[in-house]
C-alpha cells in the first residue's frame, strides 16, 4: 500500500493533524505530535515548578527550619516539596511497592487498597470528560458554553428525579432512562441561551451565566422542597435513588470505578464521529468557523446554533446524572466541584478535540485525587493544590507565555484560540 | 549627487520563504519608480521594510548617500519617507485639518489646539500642488478620491519628500485615476519622488519614469516605459508568456436565463442600495456590471444569490422567482455564486483543501450516504478537481488558509464551475490576484460562457469587465444608468458613466451602431 492509499484511509485523522497545527506528510508525524504536546507538557511543567515554589513558601515547617540554618531550611523546603509531590503521585496513580505487597502476602481488600487511587482517579476524571466535551462541542460550533455548571445542575435533578420516583422498573430500562433524563434536562437548559442567541442576537455568554444562577436556586428550591428527603430535618438534600437506576460499579468498596467511565468514553467517541465524519458535524464546524461561509454555503445557522447548544448542555447534564447515578445516589448541594467552569479550561486544554479532552480529563483527575491525598500526607492545604491547577491552567490558556519562556515559535494557526474567540460575538 | 534613496542589498527572509533577495534599488530626486510584481513578489516586504515595520536581515539603507536604520514608520517619517497606503489611515468622523493634524497636533496656549495654523498649512499645500480639498469637510462626506488626496496632504503636511503609492488606483474610477496621475506629476515636478507600487501594467507604462519589476522577492530586471509594452511586462512579472487578450469567439445568446425586474434591496440602515434595477442576462452570454465599488453591486449580487432580503421586486431564474429563496435552494437550482469576498464567504480557511471543495455539496449523494460523510468520495473529488484547475497544494488535507491567495480563489472556481449550473454569479472573481492565475481564471469563465452558461460578471476593474463582457451594465448609486453592447462603446464613456455622468450620445470606438440606454 502506497502513502495515497495510507492517507486515503482516514482523512477525519488527517483533519485532525490539521486542526491541531502539525503536518499531515507521514514523515513529519513525529514532529507533529510532539508539536501538539509540547505546550501542555511544558505548561504542566511550569506549573510544578511554580507550584514548589508555593509549597516552601507556604509552610511554617520550613520557616522554622530556616530559623535555625538557612542549608536546613532549603534541605526541609526540598523534603517537603519531595514529599507532597510523592504523595501526589502515589495517592492518584498508586504505590508500586504496596501492589507488589498486595499480591504477595495480602488479602483481597488489601489489594484493592492498593489499587485503588488509579481507578479512583478515572473516578474523578469522568465528569470531567462530560463537561469537558460539552464546552468542545460548544467551541466547535462558535460557542461559549459557560453555563455546563448550570446544565450539570439541572441534568442532575432531572436524574435523581426519575432515579428516585419511578420504582419497580428493571435495571436496565430505570438506568438509561434516569440518565437521558439528565441529558435531557440540560439539553433544555443549553438550548434556552442557544434559542435567544439565534433569534434575538443575544450573546450566549451573558446568557448562560444568568441561566447558572437560575438553576443553582432552582435546584436547592427543589432539595429543600419537593423533592426534599423526609425527615432531614430541612436539609437539602434528595431521597436516595432506587438501586435499579444505579448505574454499576464494578468492584467491592474502597473501589468505585464505575460504568460511567466507559459511557464516558463512548460519547466521546460519538462526539468524534459526529464532529468529523457526518454531515452535521461540518454544518457544526463550518458555522463554527466561518459563519458568513456557512451561510454562503446554504447552512441553516439558527438551527445549527440551537441544536449545538442543546447538544452540548445535554452533555453537560449527563455529567450531572454520571455523579448521581454512580457515585452519590442522591442529590446534594455541593454537587459540583466547579466542573462546569474547570471544564472550559480543559477543553482548552484539549484543543477542543474528543480525544484532547479524555487525556485533559485524565489530567484533571489524577491531580484532583492526588490533591486529597497529598493533603492526607503532608500538611499541604487543598487550596494550594487548587492553585496549582490554576497555575497550570494559566499557562495552558496562554501558549504565548510558555512560548516566550521557552522560546518557541509561534504555530502556523492558534486553533483552539481561535475557536474560542469566534465564540465572542462570531456567530450572529 | 547622491540618489535621494539607494536600497543595497535588501534581504528578508520568512520562515519558508526568501520574501527579499538582495534586492538593490535607486530612487533619483523628481522621479515616478514603478516597483511591478505580482501578489507575492515581495513588494509589499520591501516597502515594509524602508517604512519601519520590518527589519532587514541584511543590506542597508541610504537616503540622500547616508546610511540610516529604520525602527519605526516614525523613523521612516523622520528620514522624509511617507507611504500612501492601499486602505486609507483616516478617521471618517474627523475633519480633514483634524485627520491631518492626527499625530503632530500642534497647540497654543494653554494646550488647545491649533486648528486654524493647521487648515492654513494645509490651504497652502493645496495650492502648491494642485490638490484641491476644504480643510474643514468631514472626510465621511468626501468622494474616495479626495480622501486619497487628504493621505498625500498628510505626507506632505509632514514633509515627506519620498513618497510610496501603494496600489492607489485600486479603489479609484479611471477619472480619478488620470487626476491621481496628474498630481503625482506636479509632485515630482516640485522636487519629490515616488515609488508607485502595482501590478497594473497600462499604468505602469502612462505614468513611470523607470520601471522596476520583482519576481519571486529578487529584482528580474528594469524597463524603460517608452519601449516596454505590456507583453514584455508580463512576460518579466510571470517569468512566461501571458496571452493578456481573453480569447472569445462572439456568439448569438441563447435563451432568458435570469431576469431581474425592478429589484430593490435596503442595507441594514434601511438606506436603499439597490434602486429597482432590471435587467437580463442569456445563456452562453457574459453581462458585465461595471461600477466603482459600493455603489450596491454587492447588493445586487448578495439578493440574486439568496444572501440578503430584496424589499421588492422580482428574480427570474429560468421563469422561476426565486426571489428571497434560501440560498441553498438558488443554488439547487444550477446556480453558482463567486463570491466577492473569497476569504470571509467562499472559504473556510482551517479547513483543507477536501472540505472546501464540497462546502456546497457535501450533504449530497455521492459525498454523504444519510448522515455519514463520505470521505472516500470528497477526497476523490478533490484529487480530481485539484488536478483540473491546476490548485497548487502540497496535498489535499491542507488548509485552504496555508494556500496563495490565487490558488485560493482556484479552489472557489473548481468547486463553482465543476457543478453542472447553468448561471454563473461571479463578483470580482480576480480581485488582488496575479496575472498568472487572471489569466486563467478569465478562460475559465469564457469557457463556462462557451458551454451555454449565463454569467454575471460584477468587477471594479473596468479593463476585466470590457475584456470579458458581451454586454455591459453600468452601475451608479445604487441604479444601472446604462446597459451597452461591449463593442459599442469607449473605455472613456464607461469611465463617465461609472462617475454618473451619462453623456447624451453614447461615444462609440467606432462604427455607428446606436446602443440601448437605460436610466
Amino acid at each position: 500500500m502506497d502513502k495515497k492509499d495510507l492517507e486515503k484511509q482516514d482523512l477525519g485523522k488527517a483533519i485532525l493533524e490539521d486542526l491541531t497545527g502539525s503536518e499531515p506528510q507521514v514523515k513529519k508525524k513525529k514532529r507533529g505530535v510532539w508539536k501538539t504536546l509540547q505546550i501542555p507538557a511544558l505548561a504542566i511543567l511550569t506549573g510544578l515548578l511554580l507550584g514548589a515554589i508555593l509549597i516552601m513558601a507556604t509552610s511554617f515547617t520550613v520557616y522554622d527550619a530556616f530559623k535555625v540554618s538557612f542549608w536546613k531550611g532549603l534541605g526541609t523546603a526540598f523534603t517537603e516539596v519531595g514529599e507532597a509531590y510523592l504523595a501526589l503521585i502515589t495517592g492518584s496513580l498508586g504505590n508500586p511497592v504496596e501492589i507488589v505487597s498486595a499480591l504477595l502476602y495480602g488479602d483481597t481488600l488489601d489489594f484493592r487498597n492498593a489499587i485503588n487511587p488509579i481507578l479512583e482517579s478515572l473516578v474523578q476524571s469522568t465528569p470531567y470528560i462530560f463537561a469537558g466535551l460539552a464546552c468542545a462541542l460548544g467551541f466547535r460550533a462558535g460557542l461559549f458554553n459557560i453555563g455546563v455548571e448550570g446544565q450539570l445542575f439541572i441534568g442532575a435533578a432531572a436524574a435523581t428525579f426519575v432515579g428516585y420516583s419511578l420504582t419497580g422498573l428493571p435495571p436496565y430500562i430505570h438506568m438509561p432512562l434516569a440518565f437521558l433524563a439528565g441529558a435531557l434536562g440540560g439539553a433544555l437548559w443549553g438550548m434556552v441561551p442557544g434559542l435567544l442567541k439565534a433569534t434575538t442576537g443575544g450573546h450566549e455568554v451573558i446568557n448562560c451565566i444568568m441561566m447558572n444562577y437560575i438553576a443553582y436556586r432552582f435546584t436547592t428550591y427543589l432539595l429543600t422542597g419537593p423533592m426534599s428527603r423526609p425527615g432531614t430535618g430541612g436539609m437539602p438534600v434528595s431521597p436516595l435513588i432506587e438501586k435499579s437506576a444505579w448505574i454499576p460499579q464494578f468492584f467491592k468498596t474502597p473501589i468505585r470505578f464505575h460504568l460511567g467511565f466507559f459511557i464516558a468514553l463512548g460519547f466521546a467517541a460519538l462526539v468524534w464521529w459526529v464532529l468529523f465524519k457526518t454531515t452535521w458535524g461540518l454544518n457544526l464546524r463550518t458555522v463554527g468557523t466561518n459563519p458568513r461561509a456557512a451561510r454562503y454555503a446554504g447552512m441553516n445557522i439558527i438551527a445549527t446554533t440551537i441544536i449545538g447548544m442543546a447538544a452540548s448542555g445535554a452533555l453537560a447534564g449527563m455529567a450531572g446524572a454520571n455523579e448521581i447515578l454512580a457515585v452519590n445516589r442522591s442529590m446534594a448541594i455541593g454537587l459540583s466541584a466547579g466542573y462546569g467552569f474547570d471544564s472550559i479550561a480543559l477543553a482548552l486544554l484539549g484543543n477542543s478535540h474528543p480525544v484532547g479532552v479524555i487525556f485533559a480529563a485524565l489530567l484533571f483527575g489524577v491531580l484532583k485525587n492526588g490533591a486529597t491525598k497529598m493533603m492526607v500526607v503532608s500538611t499541604i492545604p487543598i487550596d494550594i493544590v487548587t492553585i496549582l491547577q490554576a497555575v497550570i491552567l494559566i499557562f495552558v490558556a496562554a501558549p504565548a507565555i510558555i512560548r516566550s519562556i521557552y522560546k518557541l515559535k509561534q504555530p502556523k494557526m492558534e486553533t483552539a484560540a481561535a475557536i474560542t474567540l469566534s465564540g465572542w460575538g462570531g456567530v450572529k | 549627487m547622491a540618489p535621494i534613496l539607494q536600497l543595497k542589498g535588501i534581504t528578508k527572509q520568512f520562515p519558508g520563504v526568501l520574501a527579499n533577495d538582495h534586492i538593490d534599488l535607486t530612487l533619483n530626486q523628481g522621479e515616478i519608480l514603478a516597483l511591478l510584481g505580482e501578489n507575492g513578489a515581495g513588494k509589499t516586504t520591501l516597502m515594509n521594510i524602508l517604512y519601519g515595520l520590518y527589519q532587514p536581515d541584511e543590506g542597508e539603507i541610504l537616503v540622500n548617500g547616508e546610511n540610516i536604520t529604520i525602527h519605526s514608520p516614525t523613523d521612516a517619517i523622520n528620514a522624509g519617507i511617507g507611504m500612501v497606503h492601499q486602505h486609507f489611515m483616516l478617521i471618517p468622523v474627523f475633519t480633514v485639518t483634524e485627520n491631518v493634524m492626527l499625530g503632530s497636533e500642534p497647540v497654543k496656549a494653554g494646550d488647545f489646539l491649533d486648528r486654524p495654523k493647521t487648515a492654513a498649512k494645509i490651504m497652502e499645500i493645496s495650492k502648491q500642488y494642485k490638490l484641491e480639498v476644504d480643510p474643514g469637510d468631514y472626510v465621511k462626506d468626501l468622494p474616495v478620491g479626495v480622501q486619497q488626496r487628504v493621505e498625500i496632504i498628510k505626507l506632505l503636511y509632514r514633509e515627506a519628500n519620498i513618497l510610496i503609492f501603494d496600489e492607489p488606483t485600486a479603489v479609484l474610477t479611471p477619472q480619478e485615476a488620470d487626476e491621481l496621475f496628474v498630481i503625482m506629476r506636479s509632485l515630482v515636478k516640485q522636487g519629490k519622488s515616488i515609488i508607485f507600487i502595482t501590478h497594473k501594467l497600462r499604468e505602469v507604462l502612462e505614468i513611470a519614469d523607470r520601471i522596476m519589476v520583482i519576481r519571486r522577492g529578487a529584482v528580474v530586471g528594469e524597463a524603460d516605459p517608452s519601449q516596454a509594452d505590456r507583453n514584455k511586462l508580463a512576460e518579466m512579472m510571470v517569468g512566461r508568456e501571458v496571452n493578456l487578450v481573453v480569447e472569445k469567439e462572439i456568439k448569438a445568446p441563447g435563451e432568458n436565463v435570469l431576469s431581474v425586474e425592478e429589484l430593490v434591496v435596503a442595507d441594514e440602515f434601511k438606506q436603499v442600495m439597490v434602486d429597482h434595477v432590471s435587467f437580463d442576462v442569456h445563456a452562453g452570454q457574459i453581462l458585465g456590471i461595471a461600477g466603482v465599488q459600493g455603489n450596491g453591486q454587492t447588493e445586487l449580487v448578495k439578493a440574486i444569490t439568496g444572501l440578503t432580503k430584496a424589499a421588492s421586486g422580482k428574480i427570474n431564474f429560468k421563469g422561476q422567482n426565486i426571489v428571497n429563496n434560501p440560498p441553498r435552494k438558488i443554488t439547487e437550482l444550477g446556480t453558482a455564486h463567486v463570491p466577492e469576498d473569497r476569504q470571509a464567504d467562499g472559504l473556510v480557511l482551517p479547513f483543507p483543501v477536501a472540505e472546501n471543495l464540497v462546502l456546497c455539496t457535501y450533504y449530497k449523494d455521492p459525498y454523504a450516504r444519510g448522515v455519514v460523510l463520505q470521505y472516500e468520495k470528497i477526497l476523490e473529488n478533490s484529487e480530481k478537481l485539484v488536478q483540473d484547475f491546476d490548485i497548487r497544494t502540497p496535498s489535499s488535507f491542507t488548509s485552504v488558509g496555508s494556500l496563495s491567495g490565487g490558488n485560493q480563489q482556484k479552489v472557489i472556481i473548481a468547486r463553482e464551475l465543476s457543478r453542472p449550473i447553468e448561471l454563473l454569479v461571479a463578483s470580482q472573481p480576480t480581485r488582488g490576484l496575479d496575472v498568472g492565475s487572471i489569466e486563467y481564471i478569465h478562460k475559465r469563465i469564457v469557457q463556462k460562457r462557451d458551454e451555454g452558461c449565463a454569467v454575471l460578471l460584477v468587477s471594479p476593474e473596468l479593463d476585466e469587465v470590457i475584456e470579458l463582457s458581451d454586454r455591459i451594465a453600468v452601475m451608479y448609486r445604487g441604479k444601472i444608468i446604462a446597459i451597452v453592447e461591449a463593442g459599442d462603446v469607449s473605455k472613456e464613456t464607461l469611465g463617465l458613466l461609472m462617475a454618473g455622468i451619462v453623456p447624451e450620445k453614447i461615444e462609440k470606438p467606432q462604427g455607428e451602431r446606436v446602443v440601448e440606454t437605460t436610466f
